[in-house]
């Protein structure tokens, strides 16, 4: 029996993972660079509120509206509150809501999407037509509805963010589920006895997994863009709570008279956040592609 | 010949560049190829014989270079040449055939523009006579009505016609080399041979020359004058066609020779001679089914489909706007009312052509389609009536399992062998336990010849012989009393077929079961069954036992598909008798 055993040594799946990431990060600097980026934000997000210099609800009018500073780095704002320590410790508020409103739309859109792909039928005709009544609405609209309609709580903020993310992640999952439902290995896990919902979840939805973290990644930086969308209008987190939507908002008045700092800097700190999303979601589609596996 | 050769390929090496490291795909080949000479590359998948043509066409993908040696077309540098020239040279000189037609086509544009193209594209033809060109090279290539098929998309076409397109494509320009790529791969037996007499003929009347990459000994004996054997990116031997027939040198040669189903050997012939088993079993065990009940029945079995697409948009329009009850809808019959009979111990052939109702058939018999009507009884019970949904869940599903056609997709990509072979047991077996399943992974992985280590490994880190050892160890690992073997070895190379198809005897022997061998390809089906079954068109044209259809067939069709087998004209010599030959 000569099977040419041309296959590499044996490993374990997260030790393989791991040994590929390292490889496409090492390989593609703009991936490294936005992995180092998602470290400090995932950073800032745990421990920021515990180092911060300053606490950044105090107000102190003698400070206010001072330019940045060795004491103030980002400056104070009309209040005299230090910008730096706001615009770090609202990095947890912003980044919770966007890992929330991006799982709740995993467990809404992924699976129903999954579902529709893998049973075709009426689950597939139901599922697509709410996709399209969604993305019949102009999305940052309908978030401002739902908003508006069940009132400025953060929980809301997240339903509203997952909601409008629905038709995106429904549809991607659909489209991948539908070419695995004829594929050989679920044919054999049918002769193996195994029921339609254990296939669905046992079988194809691990394998389209990668294709669906890709999307988190990428949506991940809409939806903090979104959330602070939504407080820059009014319809999101109350002041005073650090958060960068409001900051911007608040800051924006005092622009034309030259306190540019107050706005520059959440702003900037949204830019940030998500392009180091954006970045990261083309990197993981690297490391998931079987193309760049060799 | 001491004229310049048409393609002289000294001393090619091609590297790739891979995060392994450089990698080279072909090292130091020699090939010459003559005017109007016709050469096969003949090996096996990574054998390099596509690397190869690629690297005479220059169209290696990024990271393939040519490392060493030289490529001389006519008197043309190809290492050397500019790309302008390259471009000049493709299609207008050399030209190449795919493996897959229906790829090769643009398939949002008729086929007579497409030719059009290739005219215009290297000045063959004036814009005003173009049309009526490319009619006449539609005609060349034998395609009935070229004037009506002008107008045809690729899909509209069968998988034969779409090669014969691209064909014409291909000989529009007379290029003075044609490359073939497996150029009937794809296709059915009988489609092979006139699409291969269409390419000899038109190659020789129009004073060609062909490389023909292939894996079949038996095709690129029978078309062409000269063989290049390659193994592992070297070419291991080059020869007559007759010579490498009649007298292979090589070792490696004599190993492909011998894999290669033919008339007249037994599964065990198959195996390189240093691994023949001591004892061997005898092929073919005679069994007495007379006098046992059938293990399995299948009685007028019909399977129909709805005709999709013949009502179209108007159609949809017309029963939106008259809300009246929808035309009786034309319907196609997959199956049309077949019987049979499988008994225990027993190996049936399913043979036929593509669109037969071969694979319906079986996959009824499996359950994971409902029946329109007839009825499949397996040992007493009419399991035909149990809607396929719920018999998956049924005790009955362990006694019918199946080895799927293509390993790679049966496999899910994200479980191991050991979990993949351990889903029936999990699922439908009594065995409960993290150790006494391993166990029995261990004991089915050592049944088939899998090493017990590459359990843990991903389909992906397996080839492609130890994938298919792993979708057979998942079939046999409930003990099924029938097993359908779905063209388990197409997929494969015949060196490994062989292993496979011997391993699949000795499991049949050793575990008493009995096989639905649903195959294309009569010489594998000669080796491992007892009886065969001929369909076309969803009906039996012939069934009887194995030698008898096969040597003495009753039916014109089973005569034309055993006729379009290659087979070279001379007679292939067995090795004892090949020393005699060189002797003489």
């Amino acid at each position: 029996m000569t099977d040419i055993a041309a296959t590499p040594r044996p490993s374990s799946g997260l030790a393989a993972l791991f040994r590929h990431g390292r490889y496409v990060i090492g390989e593609n600097k703009v991936t490294g660079f936005a992995f180092g980026l998602f470290i400090i934000i995932v950073l800032a997000a745990v421990i920021g509120p515990y180092i911060v210099p300053h606490d950044p609800l105090a107000s102190d009018t003698a400070a206010a509206l001072k330019g940045p500073s060795a004491k103030h780095w980002f400056g104070t704002d009309q209040l005299g509150r230090d910008v730096f320590s706001r615009v770090v410790v609202a990095t947890r508020l912003d980044f919770f809501i966007a890992v929330a409103s991006v799982a709740l739309v995993f467990l809404m859109g992924g699976l129903a999407g999954v579902a529709a792909g893998f049973f075709g039928g009426w689950t597939d005709r139901i599922v697509g037509r709410i996709a399209d009544t969604i993305m019949a609405f102009p999305l940052f609209v309908l978030a401002m509805g739902i908003v508006a309609a069940l009132g400025n709580t953060v929980q809301n903020i997240i339903l509203a963010t997952a909601i409008v993310n629905f038709p995106l992640y429904a549809r991607v999952a659909r489209a991948e589920a539908s070419v695995r439902r004829e594929a050989g290995f679920v044919q054999a896990a049918r002769l193996s006895g195994n029921g339609e919902f254990r296939i669905l979840l046992a079988q194809v939805l691990p394998n389209i997994m990668p294709i669906m973290i890709v999307q988190m990644s990428l949506t991940m930086g809409y939806a903090i863009l979104n959330a602070a969308g939504l407080s820059f209008i009014g319809l999101g987190v109350r002041p005073p709570t650090a958060e960068w939507g409001i900051m911007v908002a608040e800051g924006a008045a005092f622009m034309v008279s030259g306190e540019w700092w107050i706005a520059f800097f959440p702003g900037l700190a949204l830019m940030v956040a998500v392009f180091c999303f954006n970045l990261l979601g083309d990197g993981l589609r690297d490391i998931v592609d079987p193309q760049r596996r060799t | 010949m001491t004229a310049i050769p048409l393609l002289d390929v000294r001393d090619l090496t091609v590297e790739f560049q891979t995060r392994r490291g450089i990698v080279s795909a072909v090292q130091h080949v020699n090939i010459t190829v003559a005017k109007s000479e016709t050469v096969a590359i003949v090996g096996e998948s990574g054998s390099g014989k596509s690397v190869t043509s690629y690297a005479v066409m220059r169209i290696l993908d990024r990271a393939g270079r040519i490392a060493e040696g030289s490529v001389m077309f006519t008197n043309i540098d190809v290492r050397q040449a500019s790309e302008d020239d390259m471009r000049g040279l493709r299609g207008r000189e050399i030209s190449m055939i795919f493996q897959n037609p229906r790829a090769a086509l643009n398939p949002i544009r008729k086929v007579g523009r497409q030719i059009e193209d290739v005219l215009l594209e290297h000045v063959k033809a004036a814009p005003s006579e173009v049309t009526e060109k490319a009619i006449e090279i539609l005609d060349q290539v034998r395609i009935a009505r070229p004037r009506e098929r002008y107008h045809a998309y690729p899909f509209e076409l069968s998988g034969g016609m779409c090669q014969r397109v691209v064909i014409a494509l291909a000989l529009a320009c007379r290029p003075q080399l044609l490359i073939a790529d497996e150029p009937t791969t794809g296709l059915d037996v009988t489609t092979q041979k006139t699409v291969m007499e269409l390419v000899v003929e038109l190659t020789r009347s129009l004073g060609m020359s062909t490389i023909l990459i292939t894996h079949d000994l038996g095709l690129a004996a029978t078309y062409c004058d000269k063989v290049v054997v390659m193994e592992k990116g070297h070419v291991v031997e080059t020869a007559s066609a007759r010579g490498i027939f009649t007298a292979p040198e090589h070792r490696y040669t004599r190993k492909l020779m011998r894999a290669t189903p033919r008339p007249g050997v037994t599964l065990r012939d198959l195996l390189p001679e240093e691994e023949t088993p001591s004892a061997p079993v005898a092929t073919i065990t005679k069994l007495l089914v007379a006098d046992r009940k059938p293990l399995l029945v299948v009685e007028k079995l019909l399977k129909e489909y709805p005709r999709k697409g013949v009502e179209g948009v108007g159609g949809v329009m017309t029963k939106l706007l008259h809300r009246s009850p929808a035309p009786e809808p034309e319907i196609f019959r997959a199956v049309d009312g077949i019987s049979f009979a499988v008994h225990r111990g027993e190996s049936v052939g399913l043979v036929g052509e593509s669109g037969c109702g071969k694979s319906t058939t079986s996959t009824m018999v499996m359950r994971l389609i409902d029946k329109t009507d007839g009825s499949i009884i397996f040992d007493g019970e009419d399991i035909g009536e149990i809607p396929a949904k719920q018999f998956a869940k049924l005790p009955m599903r362990r006694r019918i399992q199946m080895v799927f056609q293509d390993p790679t997709d049966s496999l899910n990509p994200r479980f191991t062998a050991a979990r993949a072979i351990a889903d029936p047991i999990l699922r439908l077996s009594d065995l409960k336990g993290r150790d006494a399943i391993r166990a029995r992974c261990e004991e089915l992985a050592l049944q088939v010849g899998l090493p017990v280590e590459f359990l843990d490994r991903f389909p992906h880190q397996l080839s492609g012989g130890q994938k298919a050892r792993v979708g057979i160890a998942r079939a046999i690992a409930l003990k099924p009393d029938l097993i359908i073997l779905d063209e388990p070895t197409a997929a494969l190379d015949v060196s490994v077929q062989a292993v496979v198809l011997n391993l699949l005897q000795d499991l049949k022997e050793s575990l008493g079961m009995s096989y639905l061998f649903v195959s294309h390809d009569l010489n594998v089906v000669r080796l491992l069954c007892d009886r065969v079954i001929v369909m076309k068109s969803g009906k039996i044209v012939e069934e009887g036992p194995t030698e008898r259809v096969l040597f003495a067939p009753e039916a014109q069709y089973t005569r034309d598909l055993l006729a379009a087998i290659p087979h070279p004209t001379f007679e292939p010599v067995h090795a004892d008798a090949t020393r005699v030959a060189a002797g003489s």
